[in-house]
């Protein structure tokens, strides 16, 4: 039997008594074995969202399928079909990671022989083996979250969810998980929903993006297109002396129009034309007697595409949101 | 085996090597009601010649207030390690299984249940060892270990409940003065019938708690005593009833999953 890996919402809704819309109607869909990135900062939604879509949550209005499974009415089903890897990698520091693995596998009704042999694959598969016998308060943060996979992985899920899997991670461990992820969809067809506020970790992992801000999402695509809508680069020039600011701005703005957002003391304009010349931009700048002391040129970023429907940057604005949230949120009951 | 009672035993398997693992949760359950002991029977030994005080061994006497102190204590250092689950997310962990909400309450409680067991046969062992001997013999001894278990059930109960309630490890440290309030007013240190103030020996005639202590207490100096056990077990069992109710509710609401 064909089984539906995919994932759907339509107008799905999360309001809490004490606070703002977490998510104010999302609609999206995620195709079988697609690795779908869910962008946005701190607060945007993200997580209600994956709550909401693993049935930990019920949506406050809304319709939401998993694996062909609704949401609110099938909650057991979807679980039998989804693993999770939530924000915090949750796991009991006093136990082992086979235990861990132990105590999971048996949730899920994996035991005896099975048991141990899937056990004994994923802790190979996540590099854990050396480590399997020993406490978790002894795990680095990549372990834990490689741990967490394996965890998530246990009963072979058809469609895992994984919320901002990479968090605090380093480079190095970031990269390995990135690997799996992608092994994952492509060899073993599982449909991946991602969140992250890493855009380089949507930009390289992720086949489809949706950014998502104050609950609601504002674009979605695969990458290259929602970077190509934003169709052409970004010159950033600081002068080398500060008073010629005003004069380096008149100069920039004949090629397109003046953007923000960029380093304290910079002018930056987004190009007018796709294939701006900055070869006439440095001549213009050089007739006007302007002397600079750096010139970038930026290619298109998921960052910009934030900024372009936002008007914010994605890094720092997550403060911002949740600064907003504790403004919007009714003080609690004394 | 029926995969329920697998799980349910993998839960309780857990709890108990959670505690097993952290040397304080282990010792201080163990010690601190065995030295609350020796200072109590060698300070109040006279109160053995009061007129009806029944029995000469203030050691043999006292000896049942370990066995509730022990379980508030399991349950205090248990459901401290519960409500550190919803608050690292490891109670949503396990939401996400197929695992039903009713097996995720009672590994939790038979995790304590267990727990609570070896410590009643570590104080069993000290009196022993101290020269208490069971008026009620071995068959007595099983019986202690039986309403150890219902009253450790009670209290883990009780403490479940506030865990799931409120989701804060403080709030369910700030149990602790609350239960030792109820143990204290009780007929821990003295029988209720030679209490002399009229308001202490009414709280500890209407405190559950008495009944716990002097159940326990029976098979130590009394023998079969079953008017006491019979209260001892309804005492414990009316706590274990409204305390997993109120547990099973909490959890439900907690546990918001569709």
């Amino acid at each position: 039997m064909e089984h539906d890996n995919s994932i759907e919402a339509h107008g799905l809704v999360r309001e809490f008594k004490k606070g703002p819309r977490a998510v104010d109607g999302i609609d999206l869909r995620v195709d079988p074995g697609e690795i779908y990135g869910f962008l946005g900062p701190n607060g945007a939604g993200k997580s209600t969202t994956v709550h909401m879509l693993t049935t930990l949550l019920p949506p406050t209005a809304g319709t939401a399928t998993v694996a062909g499974f609704d949401v609110v009415k099938e909650g057991p089903k979807v679980r039998k079909a989804i693993g999770a890897a939530l924000q915090e990698a949750a796991l009991d520091p006093f136990l082992t990671g086979r235990e861990h693995l132990r105590l999971q596998t048996t949730m899920h009704g994996i035991t005896g022989e099975e048991r141990r042999r899937r056990s004994d694959e994923l802790l190979t598969r996540v590099g854990l083996t050396e480590a399997a016998d020993r406490k978790i308060k002894g795990y680095s943060g990549g372990m834990k979250r490689r741990l967490d996979l394996a965890l998530a992985l246990v009963h072979r899920p058809r469609i895992l969810f994984l919320d901002e899997p990479t968090t605090g991670l380093d480079v190095q461990s970031r990269t390995a998980l990135w690997v799996e992820v992608g092994r994952l969809a492509k060899e073993e067809g599982v449909t991946v929903f991602l969140t992250t506020q890493y855009l380089e970790e949507a930009d390289v992992l992720a086949d489809r993006v949706g950014i998502i801000d104050h609950g609601t999402i504002v674009a979605e695509g695969t990458p290259e297109r929602l970077k190509s809508e934003i169709s052409s680069s970004t010159v950033e020039a600081v002068p080398a002396d500060p008073a010629q600011r005003e004069a380096v701005a008149s100069v920039l703005e004949r090629f397109g129009e003046q953007t923000t957002g960029y380093g304290p003391g910079s002018v930056a304009v987004q190009l007018s034309s796709p294939n701006g010349n900055l070869t006439e931009i440095v001549r213009a700048l050089d007739a006007d007697g302007v002397v600079l002391s750096q010139l970038q040129i930026h290619e298109p970023t998921l960052d910009d595409v934030f900024l372009a429907k936002t008007g914010r940057h994605l890094e720092g604005s997550g403060d911002e949101e949740e600064r907003r949230q504790e403004r919007e949120a009714e003080p609690a009951q004394v | 085996m029926n995969i329920a009672l697998l799980q349910t035993a993998a839960l309780g398997h857990r709890a108990v090597v959670r505690t097993a693992r952290q040397p304080a949760n282990v010792v201080f359950p163990l010690v601190f009601p065995m030295l609350l002991l020796a200072v109590n029977s060698g300070g109040l030994q006279s109160a053995t010649r009061l007129p009806g005080f029944p029995t000469d061994s203030f050691l043999a006497f006292a000896l049942a207030v370990p066995f509730v102190q022990g379980a508030l204590l399991a349950t205090i250092n248990a459901n401290v390690e519960f409500a550190r689950d919803i608050q690292t997310g490891f109670l949503n962990r396990l939401a996400l299984t197929p695992v039903r909400g009713i097996v995720l309450l009672l590994g939790q409680l038979g995790g304590l249940m267990t727990i609570a067991v070896i410590q009643a046969v570590f104080y069993l062992v000290v009196g022993y060892a101290f020269g208490v001997r069971l008026a009620s013999g071995v068959g007595g001894a099983f019986m202690l270990l039986l309403l150890e278990i219902v009253i450790a059930l009670g209290f883990a109960a009780l403490g479940s409940w506030a865990a799931l309630r409120t989701g804060s490890t403080e709030a369910v440290q700030g149990l602790f003065p609350v239960f030792f309030v109820f143990l204290f007013l009780s007929s821990m240190n003295m029988p209720r019938n030679l209490i002399q103030a009229d308001w202490f020996r009414w709280v500890a005639t209407v405190n559950p708690v008495s009944y716990l202590v002097e159940a326990v207490r029976s098979l130590v100096i009394e023998g079969w005593n079953w008017e006491a056990l019979a209260l001892g077990f309804a005492a414990a069992g009316a706590l274990s009833v409204i305390g997993f109710a109120l547990s099973a509710h909490a959890l439900y609401r907690r546990l918001e999953r569709t």
